[in-house]
């Protein structure tokens, strides 16, 4: 069954590479500041729309990570905006101290795309996989980290990341993802969750593709006599604190969802957030400990823990722990 | 022509200010000396074009300096050149003061460039070029670095990229005081055949004696006319320049004279 048939979201139009690169021509269309440097993955990464939509505001800087981020730093500094686009298992391992130091501390404009995130290379195996995307950026105080759940929030997301005065890094995705908002408008707010589904007995966190995991998910709940509230938390830095908080106290559980290493994610910001404000029994379905193999999306989710079937069991369990709790 | 003797004078006071500065809260006098007269000569001699009271002007030069452990010197040089008062350096690494350790962007006192981890100016360098170049601005971009620092990936990188875009606008000047902190370059990390790899890579290459004032003056002034490629002073320097002591002893790194040997030196600067 396909991601987001349970919950009968329709299937994505287009790779949510190819949503970012259009969107990128359209804020470029917008604002004659918004220039592409590509670390020569633009064919990759949706952006090689810009390169001819806009040849003049497009530099591909080549096979030199650690310099792609300080050029972007050299046109940030003078008034420019500009979208990096690479592979974040290449760009943030390599240039993160021309991150820190030009980007992060020096508080730059500076936007990075950073596409076929998490495990969606699937068969390329681990080492082009990005599962620590979010512990890494997270690690650089002034970036807002945005993980949009589908091709109409892409949209939204990289329009608000060209508004955002600072450093914000996009997670983007190889693949399709199933339409969390039925193609319609998408609201959109840096540093506030949707809230994709109402429910009381437990809230879902999740993110990108997760979301439509846990919508999945949630469906087979209903069914299990389970009302799951499901948030998408499409910007997992800064946190939307305030809606964990209404989730703990209004569920009593939580569950967090996220194609990425459980260590630094999503799962521990929020537990950041219950543990200060309002503690309550979570359950953290993601990557443990671990890389992964080459195999496809699917495979790779069933056989590390985080796939529908786990988000199931995993919100059985938080609302068990509720009850235990209450005795 | 520039009036050599008040830049002489000028060096001279920077110099101190460095000794005084890095005396005080530490940092790395020896690296300071040997760009003093670079630093005097780019801001002093009408190499780069800047102004003070409006240093965002958006057509001004850029400098920026690469190696940010020399931030005492770059400080008593901004200062000096009517960036803020001389009396705010004795804020240098204290709580509150924009004067970090290591230079952080603050384009108000005259800082472009966040440094301290090596090998990342001349990547900023190019982005200002290009950036520049895109929105038609006449400026040019003076890159500062250390040699020790050529040991980075990075500035081949960028020196490799400045090449392809023919980034002509893009001056690097390489303070080659032939030591790195533990020891001499030559024996610690070879850079040689040095210059040959500039060409290699694309860039106009000119040497100059790094404390001569004439000399790095005419280089840099003949370097503006340099068309189609990125240009690199070799700028051959001794580190600690002024204070027999410490000149070319790698062990004052990141250490500073204090007590007698700080009046020695102060007087070896004055005297010199």
């Amino acid at each position: 069954m396909r991601i987001g048939e349970q919950a009968g979201l329709e299937p994505g139009t287009r790779q949510m590479r190819d949503a970012f690169g259009d969107a990128l021509i359209e804020v470029a269309t917008a604002d004659a500041r918004v220039v592409a440097l590509d670390g020569d993955l633009s064919s990759s990464t949706g952006m090689a729309g810009m390169r001819k939509a806009f040849p003049e505001r497009f530099f591909n800087i080549g096979i030199a990570e650690a310099n792609l981020i300080g050029v972007a730093a050299g046109f940030a500094a003078n008034g420019y905006i500009p979208f990096v686009g690479s592979l974040p298992s290449f760009l943030l391992p390599n240039a993160y101290d021309q991150l820190r130091l030009q980007v992060a501390i020096a508080g730059l404009n500076v936007k990075l795309l950073g596409s076929h995130a998490g495990i969606s290379t699937g068969r390329e195996g681990p080492t082009s996989m990005s599962i620590e995307d979010f512990a890494l950026v997270g690690g650089l105080p002034p970036f807002v980290i945005l993980v949009p759940s589908d091709e109409t929030m892409m949209a939204a997301a990289v329009k608000a990341a060209a508004e955002h005065e600072g450093p914000v890094y996009i997670r983007s995705s190889r693949g399709e993802f199933p339409l969390v908002y039925g193609g319609g408008p998408c609201p959109f707010q840096i540093g506030k969750a949707n809230t994709v589904r109402e429910g009381q007995d437990v809230t879902i966190v999740a993110c990108g593709l997760m979301t439509g995991i846990a919508l999945d998910a949630a469906a087979i709940l209903a069914e299990e006599g389970v009302a799951a509230r499901v948030l998408d938390m499409h910007t997992v830095k800064p946190l939307d604190r305030r809606a964990v908080v209404l989730a703990a106290r209004d569920t009593g559980a939580i569950v967090t969802a996220e194609e990425h290493l459980v260590r630094g994610g999503l799962g521990a910001a929020v537990a950041q957030v219950t543990a200060e404000e309002h503690p309550v029994p979570m359950r953290f379905v993601g990557i443990r400990d671990t890389y992964l193999e080459s195999g496809t999306v699917e495979e790779l989710m069933v056989k590390y823990g985080f796939s529908t079937a786990d988000v199931v069991r995993a919100a059985h369990e938080a609302v068990l722990a509720k009850k235990g709790a209450r005795r | 022509m520039p009036d050599f003797a008040a830049l002489k004078e000028i060096a001279r006071n920077v110099r101190l200010d460095a000794l005084e500065m890095t005396s005080r809260y530490g940092g790395h006098p020896t690296s300071c000396f040997s760009v003093v007269e670079i630093l005097t000569v780019l801001y002093f001699a009408g190499i780069l074009s800047f102004r003070p009271r409006e240093p965002g002007w958006a057509d001004r030069d850029r400098f920026i300096l690469s190696k940010g452990h020399a931030a005492p010197a770059f400080y008593s040089v901004l200062a000096r050149a009517g960036y803020f008062d001389l009396a705010e350096l004795a804020r240098f690494r204290t709580l509150g003061s924009p004067y970090h350790g290591h230079p952080k962007q603050e384009v108000t006192i005259g800082v472009e460039v966040t440094s301290g981890s090596l090998g990342q100016g001349l990547s900023f360098g190019l982005g200002t070029v290009l950036a520049a170049r895109l929105a038609k601005r006449d400026l040019r971009v003076y890159v500062l670095t250390g040699d020790g620092e050529c040991e980075e990936g990075q500035v081949w990188e960028a020196a490799m990229a400045a090449a392809h875009f023919r980034a002509d606008r893009l001056t690097a000047i390489v303070d080659y005081n032939k030591y790195q902190q533990t020891g001499p370059i030559a024996r610690e990390m070879a850079l040689e055949p040095f210059a040959d790899k500039w060409r290699a890579f694309g860039w106009h290459v000119e040497e100059a004696d790094g404390h001569d004032l004439h000399d790095l003056h005419e280089k840099l002034a003949a370097m503006r006319k340099s068309a189609g490629r990125p240009q690199v002073l070799i700028a051959h320097t001794r580190k600690g320049k002024g204070v027999s002591f410490m000149e070319q002893d790698y062990t004052y790194h990141a250490k500073s004279p204090t007590g007698e040997e700080y009046r020695r030196a102060r007087e070896e600067i004055l005297c010199g």
